[in-house]
């Protein structure tokens, strides 16, 4: 006799209400998707069994593209239709990159972030990143066979700014998908590493990249991850030991690199020195440049010599985040090496002499990023048990607004806990002034030119007044994704002004309409019907938060009010079932959270009084 | 609990200048867990809205109750006394002469030891301070004196910030 199933209580029951959410590590050189299956974290193969994507996107003729492996291997050959490394462009101008002229392939910069020219026309980073970002989501869809993702956690580094943010959030919309949340590198390979290890303590992540290095101070206490403090520097990783590697060589030999081709063969070799370099003393460099076999030995000392400044670059950052945090190398428990790069011997070395102690490196550090990030995914998704985690991240860059003579005046400084909402008063220059021109700055620097600059906007109607009468409270906003809003109002008359920042190098909302239509493979058909799916995926969310939020505090509603959310409950299950319009769909979700709004504010009232019972009672 | 509840009734502590930093801490966490909104991702847009005005409701109190300064500007003016440091910038000679003396040291600091003494006996000075204010608002409940000690709090405060500055310049 076959015995009946019975579930605990307070868990899904059915595993088809186990939504899918995955964690994706965009990587400079290599990008990873992972998901949580039967409680574990792991890294999703592709169908040849390989866990990483290289981060490589060729265009060829003909609308047709390759992604990954195959178009990382047309790199010497294809030079300038093969994007690598395109995270470095990501949400950037002409003047912020370095290595542009060691750069194999062709870029515009007609206003704005740049873009590369290839064989298929311009492609901005937010497109070619987003082609690497759809191919992993396609990878997780055939994995779990399911048409619908309920979302997606994806990374970026702790030291990226409001523009480079944007931008990944940009390119994760073009390629469908649901982003749960933004979170930053190094918190992610935290996740990964605390919840295996059950640590408490100060640890530091230090994480050097292909193209970037962040590196963050974590307290860990109970599920609770709180970032300290966070630095590092966006344009610093692998990538630049590899330049600075073929530089070396050519200089042995005694040659210059003439062509694109001659480029792209030197980075490649380059990198394959440098990994070699890792295991062995020694190594030899070779490459095919102007159609001839040259090859050079290079040694580690060599090596290490020429890149000794990169490294210890990365060691100020460090030092400056300690700083930040107030705290010196004898307050942490631990080092966590993460990232390619630390594969270094001399990268290991500075980081163990700096510290005092042997790094953490325990877990894959190409895949403990992806492997954190689908952590988090899983409990965003609601699959978590009752001792899930939380993390409480910072900004890594302070914000501000211009003031009179180009100085910046600092509203949100860095490190502050997120989400945060900060206000300052500002007022007019000149008797009778009507508008004001507000400008939103990131950066640590005192002058408006040395900041980056995330957007202007323009506050009107101000009654006239004498100069400096005006009160006007200009209010950031940044969201859990670090994601920034800016409101400025005139304290006397009421007339408001605001604006979502969408820095100067991000994409319109406009522009990425025109993209999604103009995009890969994307029928219109395919959008129908994705669309559909959609909107039952989020009725079926909501149907569910309501329903559980019923059985735990339904004592909060009257026997009238609780007969309202059942009648919306109803219809909104209804149209999931029998409508094929997904407008419909959304329509009765909207309205059963506009009818629960007043409900909501009054459990979470609740749960704010009980966590301070809670406390009391401990207290005792 | 709402919304406009002073910090204190938001953390379940007693409006005093002394508080316990592991408890404000431990509480801070606590009411984060509650409140975030990735505790709230899965339950559509209101929820989210309502849980990021506590979430940063609840950043706010903690930022100013673990800083001893705000803390103490936030009971000054809790009680009648805003500190007001853009309108009221009258200081005593003595203390603007000690401030006179360390902008001197730090023009003169070259050296990483340099920084490091300076360092040090502002220190010293913000802790001596602190001390002070202590006693002013919990002893004696003189605010307006304590709102003029925070005043001269936000000078020290600020010159730290330039010793740091000076720090990083010397790549310490």
């Amino acid at each position: 006799m076959a015995l009946l199933q019975i579930s605990e209580p307070g868990q899904a029951p059915d595993p088809h209400q186990r939504r899918v959410a995955i964690g994706i590590d965009l990587g400079t050189t290599h990008s990873l998707v992972a998901a949580v299956r039967n409680g574990v974290a792991e890294c999703l193969p592709d169908a040849q069994g390989r866990v990483i994507l290289p981060s490589a996107v060729r265009y060829l003729a003909g609308d047709r593209r390759q992604i990954g492996h195959d178009a990382l291997a047309a790199r010497a050959e294809d030079p300038t239709n093969t994007i690598t490394s395109v995270k470095r462009l990501m949400g950037r101008g002409a003047a912020d990159i370095a290595h542009r002229e060691a750069m194999p392939y062709r870029l515009s910069d007609a206003g704005g972030m740049l873009k590369v020219l290839t064989v298929a026309g311009e492609k901005s980073p937010v497109e070619v990143s987003a082609e690497i970002l759809a191919t992993l989501r396609y990878r997780a869809e055939d994995t779990f066979d399911d048409d619908a993702l309920h979302g997606a956690v994806i990374t970026v580094p702790a030291y990226f700014d409001e523009g480079q943010r944007q931008a990944t959030k940009d390119a994760a919309q073009l390629a469908g998908l649901n982003v749960l949340r933004l979170i930053s590198e190094p918190t992610a390979a935290a996740i990964a590493y605390g919840l295996d290890n059950a640590s408490e303590g100060v640890y530091a992540v230090y994480d050097l990249g292909g193209g970037t290095f962040d590196i963050s101070i974590l307290r860990l206490a109970q599920g609770v991850f709180e970032v300290i403090a966070t630095g590092g520097d966006s344009a610093l990783g692998g990538d630049d030991y590899d330049h600075v590697l073929a530089g070396l060589a050519l200089e042995r030999l005694g040659r210059q690199a003439r062509t694109d081709n001659d480029r792209a063969a030197l980075l490649v070799a380059a990198r394959a020195a440098k990994e070699a370099l890792s295991d062995a003393t020694s190594a030899t460099f070779a490459a095919r440049l102007a159609n001839e076999d040259v090859r050079v030995d290079l040694s580690r000392d060599d090596f290490e010599a020429a890149t000794k400044a990169l490294t210890e670059r990365t060691i100020v950052a460090v030092r400056k985040a300690l700083r930040d945090a107030r705290l010196t190398t004898e307050d942490l428990q631990g080092t966590v090496l993460v990232g390619g790069a630390t594969r270094m011997p001399q990268v290991r070395a500075a980081v163990a002499a700096f510290f005092g102690r042997a790094p953490l490196t325990d877990l894959n550090p190409d895949e403990v990023v992806a492997l954190g990030a689908a952590i988090q995914a899983d409990q965003l998704a609601g699959n978590g048990g009752a001792d899930d985690l939380l993390l409480l991240d910072v900004i890594p860059l302070s914000l501000g607004i211009e003031t009179m003579g180009g100085l910046v005046e600092r509203i949100v400084p860095r490190n502050q806990t997120i989400p945060t909402a900060m206000a300052q008063d500002f007022t007019t220059y000149q008797d009778g002034q009507t508008a004001l021109a507000l400008h939103v700055v990131q950066g640590e620097r005192d002058l408006v030119a040395d900041c980056r600059s995330l957007a202007r906007f323009t506050l009107r109607g101000i009654p006239p007044m004498a100069a400096g009468a005006a009160r006007v409270r200009v209010t950031f906003t940044v969201d859990a994704d670090g994601l920034l809003s800016v409101a400025a109002r005139e304290q006397g008359s009421g007339v408001e002004a605001s604006v979502a920042v969408k820095p100067s190098y991000g994409l319109s909302d406009d522009q990425i309409a025109t993209m999604l239509q103009d995009s890969f493979a994307t029928a219109q058909q395919d959008m129908r019907s994705r669309a559909l799916v959609e909107a039952r995926v989020d009725a079926e969310r909501m149907l569910i938060a309501t329903r559980g939020a019923l059985d735990a505090d339904g004592d909060l509603l009257e026997a009238g009010e609780r007969g309202a959310v059942e009648r919306l409950l109803e219809a909104l299950d209804v149209a999931r079932a029998d409508s094929t319009d997904a407008a419909a769909i959304e329509a009765a979700t909207k309205a059963l959270a506009d009818g629960t709004e007043a409900f909501a504010a009054q459990r979470m009232n609740r749960g704010i009084a009980r966590a301070l019972a809670g406390r009391k009672l401990e207290s005792l | 609990m709402n919304l406009n509840d002073t910090d204190f009734e938001l953390f379940g502590v007693p409006a005093t200048f002394a508080q316990e930093r592991p408890a404000l801490d431990a509480r801070w966490k606590d009411l984060q867990r509650e409140a975030h909104p990735d505790r709230f991702a899965a339950q559509g847009p209101a929820a989210q809205r309502l849980a990021m005005q506590w979430s940063v409701r609840i950043n706010e109190a903690y930022q100013r109750l673990k800083d001893p300064v705000r803390r103490a500007a936030y009971l000054c003016e809790l009680h009648g006394a805003p500190v007001d440091a853009e309108r009221n910038t009258a200081m005593p000679p003595a203390f603007l002469m000690q401030q006179m003396e360390w902008r001197e040291a730090l023009d003169e600091a070259e050296s990483p030891e340099a920084v490091t003494r300076l360092r040090e006996e502002v220190d010293a000075g913000r802790a001596s301070a602190l001390s002070s204010l202590g006693a002013l608002i919990d002893g004696q409940g003189d605010h307006p004196a304590a709102a003029q000690q925070v005043r001269a709090l936000m000078f020290i405060e600020r010159f730290a910030q330039d010793v740091e500055d000076r720090a990083d310049r010397l790549g310490q």
